[in-house]
């Protein structure tokens, strides 16, 4: 098995099991302030770390190219309350735009 | 039966129907960019699907292939779609005294048991509003959201073998536009902004020092940080309260 299909068919299963938790679980378990408080933050800093590295991560490096300015524009197509599709599709044209034109790498 | 003593509950399901395939369709635009964004990274077809039929959360499946893109070890992407994935375990806690189901039926709540069904069912939770209703915003969205999240999947994998370099087509900024935008509506107050702040400034602190994927897994610091001083503010209020 490939290291690829190892990671897709565990992940796979623990997401699955930890939605089948939550439908499980006695209550008491995972109904309490500290739990619910720390559960509510960690989507918002995982996904912005996410949106973070997915940006100006190369590897290990730090650059800054066209996802930047993709991201600036996915960012006021956000603010312009756009809908999903036309936030990613704002910043993939802006970033595809910007290389064709040789303006960013 | 008492379906039919309720006023107007067919125009309400109709109502809840459309917008349950308006969610799905909305979501589809994203299923679309997992696929093209997780073939045109390496993985194959058949891994982007069994991704979307299996694991079917966006955010978790986002997660695993952008860590295994960036060049992330196998247990790093694990973790992190994981870590992403706990919020459905909470989902499932409020949904499931409004859904009541026991065997079979529970292990398919289970597995639409999304931030799109959840939302669609506690918003016919107010008032004037049937157990009904939020039963079937529940089902009604989840299975949309699953049929058109995963055609949406096929149809990118497949468009992704067909176009080449991603990058000309600035498919890598979509990637990061994708997760803004899942991210944007949780920015609600003052504290949840600083979350996202301090989380991306030391994912990147950390990008020169660390393998990739693990700087995003151990944000998961931060979360808790915010959570225990959420829970202290709160208790400090209501000591405070005369």
């Amino acid at each position: 098995m490939t290291p690829e299909w190892y990671a897709v068919i565990v992940a796979s299963l623990l997401c699955y099991v930890i939605k089948l938790a939550g439908h499980s679980v006695p209550h008491r378990l995972l109904d309490q302030p500290l739990v619910l408080s720390v559960s509510d933050y960690l989507p918002i800093a995982l996904l912005s770390a996410l949106v973070a590295v997915q940006t100006f991560a190369s590897g290990q490096d730090l650059v800054l190219d066209a996802r930047f300015a993709g991201l600036a524009a996915a960012g006021v197509a956000l603010m312009l309350r756009a809908p999903f599709l036309v936030v990613v599709l704002v910043a993939a044209a802006t970033a595809a735009g910007l290389r064709a034109a040789g303006l960013a790498a | 039966m008492r379906a039919a003593a309720v006023p107007g509950w067919h125009q309400e399901r109709r109502a809840i129907a459309v917008n349950a395939i308006g969610v799905g369709l909305a979501t589809a635009a994203y299923g679309v960019s997992f696929g093209a964004v997780a073939v045109s990274g390496g993985l194959t077809v058949l891994q982007a699907q069994v991704l979307s039929v299996v694991m079917f959360t966006g955010g978790s499946q986002f997660a695993l292939v952008g860590v295994l893109i960036a060049g992330g070890s196998v247990s790093s992407a694990v973790a992190t779609s994981t870590l992403l994935g706990l919020r459905n375990a909470f989902y499932g806690l409020s949904m499931a005294p409004v859904l009541d189901v026991r065997g079979p039926r529970r292990l398919v709540a289970a597995h639409i048991t999304l931030d799109e069904s959840t939302a669609m069912a506690i918003g016919r939770s107010g008032p004037g509003e049937t157990v009904r209703a939020e039963r079937f915003a529940f089902w009604a969205t989840g299975l949309s959201v699953f049929v058109l999240w995963n055609l949406a999947t096929l149809l990118g994998s497949l468009g992704a073998g067909l176009i080449g370099d991603p990058r000309t087509y600035g498919l890598d900024a979509a990637i990061g536009a994708g997760l803004f935008a899942l991210v944007w509506p949780r920015l609600v107050d003052r504290r949840s902004i600083g979350v996202a702040l301090v989380a991306a400034a030391l994912a990147l602190a950390l990008t020169p020092f660390l393998q990739p994927g693990v700087p995003v897994l151990l944000t998961a610091v931060v979360a808790v940080v915010a959570g225990v001083s959420a829970v202290r503010d709160r208790a400090t209020k209501v000591e405070g309260t005369p």
